[in-house]
Formats: structure tokens, sequence, C-alpha cells
């Protein structure tokens, strides 16, 4: 590692170049295309299951882009925690909702143009504000990797041992708060079973969807009819 | 790799995110874009930590520490959004944010409430209006 002084600053200039992009950039560059696109189609279209599943590119691209970047340990926690379940979650929560197969006329709202406003001006500002900012900064991807399960498991037991502990107990917080919310609604529908009681956060959608399956089954085609 | 790639990449995948949690009104599509919006900054955090670890000899590895935080706290919030939304939509027969407007919950004319909302669901506004404010004049009259 000769260049290890000429890692950050401009007077890397000479061996790096715009004009002439390593493999890595290209590559970054279409799969940062490719997620972009995803992203875009999401929040824009106007059915709701595409959304869903246009997430999945999306963030899978973002996986890949964490892969370029040498974390792979993030790479893989993202597919399986975002693309694995997330989207999943997502999925079963549009389908308990009772969303419309195919387009549905009102998924914008009526103040689209100023959320377009609003949106394109921060990219501007935030474009504009961090490409000044970092003209002349360049990552070094040689080397060992930075993200490697080894070197992140090290640090995240060494020194994020205490942060790490807080965040079980906030999950274990927000298991028990899905059930709560979810077991709350079930008393007011006054039909709650005994065995739902030890319902698991893994088993309350499917214990949710066998109680609006009835009224799913007789409204779809009262809002076809309307629609 | 230039250091603007990603940032820029996560500037406007955030803006993304942004325009969608403005812009739409079904609940499960604003819980997406700020999915979108949480993944911007984990792509901003781990390419600084790329760029930082190979500056510093020693480092904590903060970014990607942080990375992993918030995914874990992405996917605790995305649980309870879903179980509030599916809350929601069970006591007002809508997953609409443009159409909650109240913030208490109508306990006397839940059910009838959400079953016109329910069968409804292109209907008019003015509807859900007059059901939530009988709703409202219910409960007031039960507390009195």
């Amino acid at each position: 590692m000769s260049s290890a002084s000429t890692v950050l600053t401009s007077a890397a200039g000479e061996t790096h170049g715009f004009l002439s992009p390593t493999g890595v950039e290209i590559a970054f560059l279409l799969v940062g295309l490719v997620t972009f696109g995803a992203a875009l189609v999401t929040v824009t279209t106007k059915q709701l299951v595409h959304a869903a599943l246009w997430l999945v590119v999306a963030l899978g691209g973002l996986a890949v882009e964490y892969l370029l970047l040498t974390a792979e340990f993030i790479a893989w926690v993202q597919v399986l925690i975002y693309v694995g379940s997330v989207v999943v979650l997502l999925l079963f929560g549009l389908m308990l909702t009772r969303a419309p197969i195919g387009r549905s006329p009102d998924a914008d709202s009526g103040n689209r143009w100023a959320a377009l406003l609003v949106a394109v001006a921060a990219a501007a500002a935030l474009v504009w504000v961090v490409v000044d900012a970092f003209r002349t900064t360049w990552i070094d991807l040689d080397g060992p990797a930075a993200g490697s399960t080894e070197a992140t498991g090290a640090s995240l037991f060494q020194n994020w041992v205490l942060p790490f502990e807080a965040l079980s107990v906030l999950l274990l917080a927000a298991l028990v708060g899905a059930i709560v919310l979810s077991r709350k609604t079930k008393a007011e529908m006054s039909s709650p079973p005994v065995n739902s009681r030890t319902a698991t956060k893994s088993s309350r959608p499917v214990t949710e969807s066998s109680q609006s399956v009835p009224g799913a089954r007789t409204n779809p085609a009262e809002q076809e009819g309307a629609s | 790799m230039h250091l603007a790639y990603p940032a820029v990449l996560s500037a406007l995948l955030f803006c993304t995110g942004l325009y969608g949690v403005l812009a739409r009104r079904n609940a499960i599509l604003v819980l997406m874009s700020v999915e979108l919006m949480l993944n911007a900054v984990n792509l901003n955090l781990v390419a600084f930590d790329v760029w930082l670890s190979k500056a510093a000899e020693e480092t904590l590895h903060s970014g990607q520490a942080l990375t992993l935080f918030t995914i874990a706290i992405a996917a605790a919030e995305i649980g309870i959004g879903l179980a509030i939304v599916l809350a929601v939509h069970r006591n007002r027969g809508t997953a609409d944010i443009d159409r909650l407007r109240d913030t208490a919950e109508g306990h006397e004319s839940q059910s009838s409430d959400g079953a016109d909302h329910s069968d409804g669901s292109d209907g008019s506004d003015s509807d859900a209006h007059t059901a939530a404010q009988a709703g409202r004049a219910g409960k007031a009259e039960a507390t009195a």
C-alpha cells in the first residue's frame, strides 16, 4: 500500500479521474440507476402491490451497492431483513387492509405537486451541497474489506456492546407492543379465542387474516362495482 | 471510488422517499417511503464508514454499527406501524390517511361506522365527516 498517504486528499488526483472511471464505479453507477428507478416507480405507481414489489428491486439494488462498497455483512443483513421480512410484512399489510388489485386512482394525494416541488428542491440542494463538498474525496476500496463479518463483529462486540443490548430490549418492547396493539382490537371485537392469547408476532397476521377474511370476501365485488 | 457516487445516490433516494411520504394517501405506501428514506441514510453511513476506516488507523466502525442498529429499528418500526395501521383500518374501515382527521376513537358507532366506510370506500368525504361527528356526539352524551 504505497498509496496510503494519497487516499483522501486531492493529492490523489493524478491517479483518479472523472473521465476514466474504474470498473467498480461503473458498476456502482449502473446499479444505482436501477435502484433509483425502482424507487421512483415505488413512489409513483398506482398499483399498490407493484409498489411493494418494486421496493424489493430498490432494496436489493442497495444490497448490491453495499457489496460494491465492501460492506458484505451489511449487505447480507439488508437482504435478510429488508427483502426477506419487511417487504413480506408490507405485503401482508396491503392484503389485510384490502388493497385493491389493479390500478387505484386515489393512490396519490391532492397535494402531489407541492410534494414534487419540495422533493425536487431538496434533491437539488442536497446534490449540489454534497457534490461541492466531496468533489476531491476518494474511497480506497483496495486492501482488506472494511465491512467484512470479522471486522464488523469485532467492533460491534468490543465497542458497541451496550447499544447492542439496549437494541435487544427495544426489539422486545416492539414485539410486546405489536401484540398489545393487535390484542386490544381483538378484545373490542369481543370474540377473542383463548388460544390467541399466546399468539406470537409471527403468527399475528395469520390470526388477523382469519378474522378479516369474511369482510374481505363480501366487499371487493361492491368496490369493483362502485369503481 | 469517488465518494460523490454513493452520497448523490443516497440524497436522491432520500428525496424520493420524501416525495412518497408527502404525496401518498395509503398509509402502507407511506411506510414504504419511510423505508426508502431509512435506506438512503444507511447507504450514507456505510459509504462514509468505508471512507473513514481507510483514513484512520484506529476506528470504531461506527458507521456500520449504526447501520445495523438502524436496520433493526426500522424492522421494529415497520412492525409497530403495520399493527397501528391494521388497528386503524379495523376501527375506521380505511387506511387512507387523508380521511383520518380526528384523534379520538369512536367507540359507540364503531361497528356500523366501519361497515359504512368499507362499503363505500370510494364514497365522498361528507359521509365520513357526518359519521365521525355523530360518533363524537354520541361519545359526548355517554360521558355527560
